[in-house]
């Protein structure tokens, strides 16, 4: 497949500027670049989302041009999104052959179908799925394979996959692997995004970086250095991926901010003790789907029934809902694990969204002070950097690393004195990463408590003071310091005990 | 055995309907002096079937995510019309019954027009059409009357025995074979084999799978490559068809039509009630065609309650309202048991 001189613009800005891209069958094709570079409008041309406004594509020699989803998809080219495009309230098996049911008298044979889902799902690794499951009872990483399984029932020729691998947890992304290798064997040709230079080593053939909607160069996989690579992307150079850690500071000058003693929460957390501390970074390890979300979730009000003491700054609380979580004197903030659903209001402006969670300051009396609301959305942008035309743009016209950034902005509005993160650089790229993890360090050296799930373990071993592992709704391990390698997490995350030995919990 | 109970978890809402019908029309028959009598049957039969038709009709929309204001103006405007055509000889009444369901059909592929290619909310567009098809209606028949077939009129809304009877079938009824299924009244009859041969398949179709697709996700559904448009539309027009089955019935029930406005608009909104109490979500999605007709009958049956123990009439819609809320609240019981208060706004 060829593209020759497409260009995209959206209302003034260009998208995708004479870009010239080509995937051939039987190799693997990373397409990388940072927020806004074009990656996600050429996939979207190339799957029929989008329309170009110039350029030529062509497929197997032939001109196509797709004028929506189905088009693309009947000519064999299939797109996994990064926003899942998966039906929450139908089922898994329906959901998997959505596009092209088996039928029997022309209505769908449900049992073929339902046959059919366990085939693709065996095929996958995730015969743990029961595809009468509907969507929204599955946790994310699974809805993941379930869409990477839905794709595959499509029999592509070519495989684009925006970030499909995201919410994997490390085994699902090699089982994914390998199945893609073994597509690629068979003559299929795949086209990646990922933002992790790892899977990319793991799988690409060849990679192309886009900047700013144009393509900066194609390469074979290998033949530059990350260092390189990561310069051509961002276009400057980047000193060092992680900020410094400040050296452990002697226990007499903690001071605690959140102290939680026996946490417990249905069976998916169990006697859970954990202090976070002023100015102090605390990663969440361990595989997905542990308990780390429900620890959040708990942590901020948002779960029924949690037994245990939560003490803030020393004092016990009860939080009932994360309004109560908000207040004054207990301060916390939580960035949540879905931007889209439980960040943002999408429709929104960007301005609303900023403000949103602190209007209660910026009210004078019952009314909203505009004059005082304006300055803090100005102050917001300006602090998180974020990249927009104006602030009363909706929020969903912002690239994915720009949405968390207003995540976030919008609750360090709030001067919180705990913030709680739960994975926050998902499919977010290089630059507004590193962004974060600088605010993140700043944020603790201002005193702020940090707590932090990430799924990517380099992102717990570059930025953490501390990693608490968590296996089946227990911490089973806290390594601090130097102990925090790759090796260390891992071995705690499936819980065998070598390395260090657990220590107890401080 | 995990498979039952996950299909027991998902059908939670029509399941409990069912429950609730069966309790409420065996307390019914309980309380009636002549109660479990095929007569009472038959007559609560014929009761149900028009709101039955019309809370299906306004299934097919719920399930899009939205609402059809004009499922009782497509069934007046349905009746007023049948009320010049089911007379005269078999073939032109045959031909009258076509016409009335093409009409049905027709008004509900206008609604979809205007909500897919109008972008229109549905709401909204069926607000406006509605007060359109009344107008219609009124025009047809500005004030109440009509002639229908007198032995069609009394074969619909008996047993099956009488049309057997009427046109001399199965030795005129007394067939020994037909003894056993002769009591069974038609209008039943009639509901089970609409839902079993319009709805099932139509469920079990492509399209009707893309119906629920849209309803639980629009932008999923779009990008999966669905065809988006012509599924809506199918939807709305197969909304007009029941409803105008529900017209139909009414002027054969009644023997007249009848531009009544606000017969119209309490079956419209009894339709929306009926359609929660049957367990399908507002939000769209989930749900079925089937739950609905669980749902008329609650409803329907709330009101032979109403009769026996004699409740003034102008107590009638208070206690109505009472218990409406009690039953809808039954399916909200579910919120009670959720532990995670994020799962509340999924």
């Amino acid at each position: 497949m060829t593209l020759a001189g497409i260009t995209k613009r959206y209302g003034g800005v260009t998208a995708l500027d004479d870009v010239d891209f080509a995937c051939s069958l039987g190799s693997v094709h990373a397409v990388l670049g940072e927020n806004g570079a074009g990656k996600s409008t050429l996939i979207k041309i190339m799957s029929g989302v989008v329309q170009p406004d110039a350029g030529v594509m062509t497929l197997d020699g032939r001109p196509v041009s797709f004028a929506r989803p189905s088009d693309a998809n009947d000519a064999g080219i299939v797109c996994i999104f990064q926003e899942l495009s998966l039906m929450p309230d139908l089922t898994v098996a329906d959901n998997i052959s959505i596009a092209d049911p088996p039928r029997r008298f022309g209505l769908i044979d449900r049992r073929a179908q339902h046959r059919r889902a366990e085939q693709l799902l065996a095929r996958i690794g995730c015969e743990d799925v029961n595809p009468l499951l509907r969507v929204r009872d599955l946790p994310l990483s699974r809805r993941q394979m379930v869409e990477i399984a839905k794709a595959l029932a499509k029999d592509p020729t070519v495989l684009i996959l925006d970030e499909a691998t995201s919410a994997l947890t490390s085994a699902d992304v090699d089982r994914v692997f390998d199945i893609l290798r073994g597509l690629r064997d068979d003559g299929i040709a795949i086209i990646t995004i990922s933002h992790r230079m790892h899977e990319i080593e793991a799988i690409a053939d060849e990679c192309s970086v886009f900047r700013n909607g144009r393509h900066i160069d194609t390469f074979a996989q290998g033949s530059k250095s990350e260092a390189e690579i990561v310069q051509m992307m961002i276009g400057r150079e980047i000193s060092a991926h992680f900020p410094p850690r400040p050296p452990p500071k002697p226990p007499e000058a903690l001071e605690t901010a959140l102290d939680v003693a026996g946490l417990s929460w249905e069976d998916r957390l169990s006697a859970i003790d954990l202090s976070l501390h002023k100015g102090e970074i605390v990663g969440l390890g361990g595989l997905d789907g542990q308990g780390q979300k429900e620890l959040l979730l708990g942590l901020f009000g948002v779960l029924k029934g949690v037994t245990g003491e939560i003490k803030v700054a020393g004092k016990p609380v009860r939080l009932a809902a994360p309004a109560d979580a908000k207040k004054a004197g207990i301060d916390m903030a939580l960035i949540p694990e879905d931007r889209k659903t439980e960040g943002l209001l999408l429709p929104m402006s960007i301005a609303d969204n900023l403000v949103i969670s602190s209007l209660g300051a910026l009210a004078n009396g019952i009314l909203v002070d505009r004059k005082a609301l304006q300055q803090a959305v100005a102050d917001g942008i300006d602090r998180m950097q974020i990249k927009v035309g104006a602030p009363d743009d909706p929020v969903s016209t912002l690239s994915g690393g720009n949405q968390q950034k207003v995540v976030i902005a919008k609750w360090l509005m709030t001067d919180p004195a705990v913030i709680l993160l739960n994975d926050p650089t998902r499919g977010i790229d290089v630059g507004t990463k590193q962004e974060i993890y600088r605010l993140l360090r700043d944020l603790a050296e201002a005193g702020a408590a940090i707590l932090f799930y990430s799924t990517d373990y380099e992102e717990l071993i570059g930025c953490c003071d501390r990693v608490a592992v968590m296996y089946d709704g227990r911490i089973v391990n806290e390594l601090r310091g130097d102990d925090i390698t790759e090796h260390n997490i891992i071995s705690s995350a499936l819980n065998i005990s070598e390395g260090t030995a657990p220590e107890a919990a401080s | 055995m995990e498979n039952l109970q996950i299909r027991l978890r998902q059908n939670a809402g029509i399941l409990t309907a069912i429950g609730i019908f069966v309790l409420f029309y065996v307390f019914y028959n309980f309380n009636h002096p002549r109660g479990f009598a095929p007569a009472i049957f038959i007559q609560n039969s014929n009761e149900v079937f028009t709101l039955a038709m019309v809370a299906m009709a306004q299934t097919m929309a719920v399930l899009l995510g939205g609402l059809d204001l004009s499922v009782g103006a497509i069934m007046t405007l349905v009746n007023c019309l049948a009320s010049y055509l089911l007379v005269g000889s078999p073939l032109q009444i045959i031909l009258g019954f076509i016409v009335c369901m093409a009409a049905g059909a027709a008004c509900g592929f206008l609604n979809g027009c205007i909500v897919v290619y109008g972008r229109i909310q549905p709401i909204i567009a069926t607000l406006a059409t509605g007060a359109i098809f009344i107008g219609i209606a009124l025009f047809l028949r500005p004030s109440p009357g009509g002639n229908v077939d007198d032995d069609l009129s009394w074969v619909m809304t008996n047993d099956l025995y009488e049309i057997a009877a009427t046109y001399g079938f199965f030795d005129d009824g007394e067939a020994a074979w037909f003894q056993p299924i002769a009591w069974f009244p038609v209008p039943l009859l009639l509901i089970i084999l609409i839902a079993v041969l319009v709805w099932v398949p139509f469920s079990r179709s492509v399209t009707g799978r893309t119906v629920y697709a849209i309803g639980s996700g629009e932008g999923a559904a779009y990008m999966s490559g669905l065809a988006i448009n012509r599924a809506k539309i199918a939807a709305f027009t197969l909304g007009g068809f029941f409803a105008g089955l529900g017209g139909i019935y009414l002027t054969l029930q009644t023997s007249s039509g009848n531009a009544d406005i606000p017969q119209a608009g309490a079956y419209t909104l009894n339709s929306i009630a009926a359609v929660v109490i049957g367990g399908t979500s507002l939000l769209g999605g989930i749900g079925s065609a089937i739950g609905s007709i669980f749902g008329a009958l609650i409803l329907r049956t709330i009101s032979f309650n109403f009769r026996i123990f004699e409740i003034d009439p102008l107590m009638q819609p208070l206690f109505e309202g009472v218990v409406l809320l009690a039953a809808v609240s039954l399916g909200a019981i579910r919120v009670l048991r959720v532990k995670n208060t994020l799962d509340l706004f999924r």
